[in-house]
């Protein structure tokens, strides 16, 4: 009886005896996302439930993510699958409008060159020490795209799934602060004050219809790897485009997206563990994660200059800081620049061209990824 | 050389070159399809259509 007494009331403070100083920092990193989402509003959908979850699996012996465990049931079945980030595509592609790319389609290559980031970023993470797979994971922060880096996370490296998103989700939060000082540094007070004319051309509702599907037809033939990003993206436009579907275009939007981004982030919190997170390469992870975002930036400001001079100085170069993923943040960052250098400037429909180009752009950078990845042999056919 | 024995600089600079040559070739290849398809389906053909149903 009282060996019985014993063992129960040490059942009581098995949490307590477990607990190490790794599970302390990540509960209070976990707290810390919590505050970053909640307190500051950086991106609150994700960081809330990313920051719930490290806390939930950093509790010794909650065994969430262990065979059978509550978090791990939805980590199988959505994250390792990889269908969680496609169901978000899906979402996004029934929100987003591509009215300003249709009306100046040259723009898109703006969103060609804000992803190169990803790819000099992946030359970065092999110097210093990452292996191949695990510098392409690392590398596709530079989407700025959270599922993107999820999709292509989950695919090569889950064990980085955890450092990727946050440090994804985190620094597209903090476009607004990261962008404009490498905006400023890259062009001169003549081109930040270049009036971009309004370009409005009428688009049929035919056309709308039809770009998600010969999007999706092209790019997925010119990179079948990507077609699940690509189609999914795509079917969701379609959906809205098409106004013959309200009601599963408003589920897309709505219900699957809520209800995926709930448990993704619940499932990425999960994949901060003590032991696989407080690593020196987390820290490596974030510091290149940030660096791949400056390269987007710089490389599409650069590319807008370029443009500025084939142009005949037509084009103000701030709004080449729009082609990355971050929509429609990313350009707000460049019409609040364009407006500080001259007040009668309006680049705001010009950089959400060059934004909804990032979109696509860093969807079609993942898909050539994984098909140049497959013609290699790296991954399987 | 082909598949995981590929030495880490070949690898690395083969995935980066291509890969930004490529995105850059899909996106030129969409924007002219954009173009493409505007011609195809203007607005105002779309717009006389209805007028006359």
């Amino acid at each position: 009886m009282e060996s019985a007494l014993v063992s129960g009331v040490q059942g009581l403070f098995l949490g307590v005896l477990n607990l190490g100083p790794g599970h302390v920092i990540m509960i209070l990193i976990g707290s810390l996302l919590l505050y970053l989402g909640i307190s500051k509003g950086y991106e609150p959908l994700l960081l809330v439930p990313i920051g719930f979850g490290a806390i939930l699996v950093n509790i010794p012996l909650s065994e969430m993510m262990a065979e059978g465990g509550f978090i791990r049931f939805f980590y199988d079945a959505g994250v390792r699958t990889e269908i969680f980030p496609l169901l978000i595509f899906l979402g996004i592609g029934a929100m987003t409008d591509f009215q300003p790319l249709l009306e100046n389609p040259k723009i898109i290559l703006l969103g060609a060159a804000g992803q190169f980031g990803i790819f000099i970023t992946l030359l970065l993470a092999l110097a210093v020490g990452f292996d191949k797979l695990d510098a392409v994971a690392v590398s596709i922060i530079g989407a700025c795209d959270g599922p993107t880096a999820i999709y292509v996370a989950s695919k090569f490296a889950p064990h980085l799934l955890g450092a990727v998103s946050v440090a994804a989700y985190s620094y597209m939060s903090l476009v607004p602060l990261i962008q404009p000082p490498i905006m400023r540094a890259l062009t001169t007070e003549k081109e930040r004050m270049i009036v971009m004319g309004a370009v409005k051309q009428p688009i049929s509702k035919t056309t709308k219809i039809m770009f998600p599907i010969v999007v999706t037809v092209f790019a997925s033939i010119l990179a079948p790897k990507g077609a699940p990003l690509i189609g999914t993206i795509m079917f969701g436009n379609l959906m809205k485009e098409c106004g013959v579907v309200e009601r599963l275009k408003r589920a897309a939007e709505n219900e699957i997206t809520n209800i995926v981004t709930l448990l993704l982030g619940l499932c990425i919190g999960a994949t901060m563990e003590a032991d696989k997170f407080l690593r020196g390469e987390t820290l490596l992870i974030l510091g290149l994660g940030f660096i791949a975002i400056s390269l987007d930036t710089a490389v599409g400001v650069l590319f807008g200059k370029l443009m500025c001079f084939l142009t005949g100085g037509k084009i103000n170069p701030l709004i080449g800081a729009a082609g990355i993923s971050a929509f429609p943040m990313s350009a707000r960052v460049v019409q609040a620049e364009g407006q500080r250098h001259n007040k009668k400037n309006y680049l705001l429909m010009h950089a959400m061209s060059a934004n909804a180009g990032g979109q696509i752009g860093s969807v079609i950078a993942a898909a050539v990824m994984l098909s140049v990845l497959q013609g290699m042999g790296i991954v399987g056919k | 050389m082909e598949g995981p024995q590929m030495d880490t600089w070949t690898f690395g600079w083969t995935l980066a070159l291509i890969g930004m040559a490529g995105t850059m070739f899909v996106l030129w290849i969409l924007s002219l399809l954009i173009l493409l398809i505007r011609k195809v389906f203007p607005q105002q053909s779309e717009a006389s259509a209805t007028k006359k149903g």
